[in-house]
């Protein structure tokens, strides 16, 4: 027989494992290409028009009293808001997929509303609701709670912004969750707190944080909604990305970069550091 | 002893279980056998208290425990799909039952730990208990369910088709396996089969199920040899069913001669071998029924297209309902 085979030697000198899954180096390199073009290039551009500011002025700009205040305003509140739509997010989607009800097609569509609405209209909407003479803000004002123009504002303005971030990626998960697990623990002698505690949130808990994560970087990144409710009082209720688009308006683009550079940095480690998070906890189960 | 009184229940329109009544004796080991939709896994789901019956009663060593929550009646449940845990350990699945008693009853964590290894031994998984379900084999996880389904110490054992996802070899392994830890723990236990073979091989007693009905109760001998009913017999065993003066006839492939003269006249239309014997498929050519019968190795292998003359040894005459 005179069939050639590759020698043995050409494959061992490669560093991937053969598989037989085909188009590694095609879908690979699309990848890299496709996310170099829409993600790393812009990216890039920012951090050159940062660099054309000098070490001494990008701190001055990035990280003067009134940018520091403004991180601390937009990484507070849009945590906060990931932390609400957290606990509601997974009572919706818990409610969504338990649940039989008529209406639930509407619901379920409700929920993503959020997504499509023009975001100014958002902030239109609650700010006319929860300024001191809108329908709940003159509720509130006799008890001394103030929603509109503080950063409670902001706050309830990124939790609907990020509700359907964590309801649909909790939502497949607890579908996921077989009954019979539940089921197990009953039989076992376990509540329902403790089927909840110790069975069924350890089992949603990594798509809760990715949840939280979409919708802490989403709130991190709003602008539309916020900026009517929050009255955008420097380094009380401004946040990041206002404070970037005021210097835009004043033509400092060095300026509005370096702090659009921080902010950048300050998400990709927050963001980096749930991932590695989560693929601890994926390790953890052997999957 | 658990004694079943009257159960019925309806899923919507759907009548599952209609009028049940049965009796298991402590130490007993009861299979429910039926075809899927048979009401088999309902019943077993009523008693363990996973769901409720909508009259009738479930009574454990003459208590009513109708009403109790599953949690509260004690039973061990396996599941057809393992039902593990996924993030916890072998060990931690194992001792979750423990874990969540109330403090005053609760042991102490080293108890716990080797109560767990201890039933690890049992399950011979020792030395697994820190791998997680995902590492383990179908067989491993099924027997993971078991001891932690063991535990809480249960009088009572049930298994919902406890060998449906394992392939044929591992079945026969633990099923001799779950024999010997039934009478060594001395546990009554009912499985839930849809495996007439495993029923058979396993129970001391068979409950045949059928429409959300019980067709017949008995050991597996009485209900291979003795069906009451034409379901029984043509849902366990194999079974010939013929036209015959006054009914059904149903007749065993094995319980059939081969003779000179006489009988019933059969083209051979396959021949294999099963076991000890020539399988033979073919048809009765009087009336283009089909039927199996089994030759005796011994004898030369019949060809298709072969002319047979056969006579059942031993047959059942069912009279139409």
């Amino acid at each position: 027989m005179s069939t050639q085979y590759p020698s043995p030697k050409a494959r061992a000198r490669s560093w991937r494992k053969p598989s037989v899954l085909p188009g590694f180096a095609l879908t690979f390199g699309t990848t890299i290409g496709w996310l170099t073009l829409i993600v790393l290039i812009p990216i890039a551009t920012i951090f050159l028009k940062a660099a054309g500011l000098g070490w001494q002025q990008f701190l001055e700009v990035g990280f003067s009293s009134r940018a520091l205040a403004a991180y601390r305003l937009s990484f507070g509140t849009a945590a906060a808001a990931g932390l609400v739509n957290a606990v509601f997010g997974l009572l919706v989607a818990w409610v969504l997929v338990r649940y039989a009800f008529p209406g639930k097609q509407i619901v379920s569509a409700l929920v993503d509303l959020p997504f499509a609405l023009p975001t100014a209209v958002a902030g239109i909407a609650l700010t006319a609701l929860y300024s001191p003479n809108g329908w709940i803000g003159q509720v509130l004002e006799p008890l001394g709670i103030k929603v509109a123009f503080t950063p409670l504002g902001i706050t309830i303005a990124l939790v609907f912004i990020g509700l359907p971030f964590v309801v649909r990626s909790v939502e497949p998960v607890l579908a996921d969750l077989g009954r019979d697990v539940e089921e197990a623990a009953a039989t076992l002698g376990a509540n329902r707190s403790q089927t909840f505690s110790r069975v069924i949130f350890p089992a949603i808990a990594p798509a809760l944080l990715t949840g939280f994560a979409m919708a802490f970087a989403r709130g991190v990144g709003e602008y539309g909604s916020v900026i009517f409710i929050s009255g955008n009082m420097p380094g009380r209720t401004e946040i990041a990305p206002l404070l970037i688009v005021t210097q835009l308006e004043q033509y400092a683009y060095a300026g509005a970069t370096a702090i659009a550079v921080v902010m950048m940095l300050v998400s990709f480690g927050i963001l980096l550091a749930i991932n590695a998070l989560q693929a601890a906890g994926r390790r953890r189960m052997g999957a | 002893m658990i004694k079943v009184q009257n159960i019925t229940k309806r899923f919507g329109d759907f009548p599952a279980l209609h009028g049940i009544d049965l009796e298991i004796q402590d130490g007993e080991f009861v299979a429910l056998l039926g075809p899927s939709g048979s009401g088999k896994t309902t019943l077993l789901r009523i008693i363990a208290g996973l769901e409720f019956q909508d009259t009738g009663e479930v009574f454990f060593n003459g208590n009513d425990v109708s009403r109790l929550k599953v949690a509260d009646r004690q039973v061990g449940f396996v599941f057809q799909q393992y039902a593990l845990f996924r993030h916890m350990t072998v060990a931690e699945n194992v001792a979750f039952g423990l874990t969540v008693k109330k403090r005053r009853e609760r042991p102490s964590k080293a108890a716990i730990r080797e109560r767990a290894d201890e039933l690890l031994r049992l399950v011979q998984l020792d030395g697994l208990g820190k791998r997680y379900p995902g590492q383990l084999s179908g067989g491993q996880r099924q027997r993971v369910a078991l001891a932690r389904a063991l535990a809480i110490e249960p009088k009572l054992l049930l298994l919902d088709e406890p060998f449906g996802a394992l392939d044929a070899k591992v079945r026969k392994d633990l099923r001799r396996w779950l024999r010997d830890l039934h009478k060594q723990m001395g546990l009554t236990s009912i499985f839930v089969t849809h495996d007439q073979e495993e029923a058979l091989e396993l129970a001391d007693r068979v409950v045949v199920m059928d429409h959300g009905k019980i067709e017949q109760v008995g050991t597996p001998e009485e209900i291979y040899m003795n069906p009451q009913t034409p379901f029984v017999s043509h849902f366990v065993g194999e079974t010939n069913r013929v036209a015959g003066e006054g009914g059904e006839v149903h007749f065993r492939p094995h319980d059939v001669d081969v003779v000179e003269e006489g009988g019933e006249l059969v083209l051979v239309d396959n021949v294999f071998r099963k076991g000890g014997a020539w399988r033979v498929e073919g048809m009765l050519v009087e009336t283009d029924l089909l039927v199996e019968f089994d030759v005796d190795a011994a004898l030369p292998q019949p060809a298709a297209g072969d002319r047979l003359r056969i006579v059942p040894r031993r047959s059942r005459l069912f009279n139409p309902a």
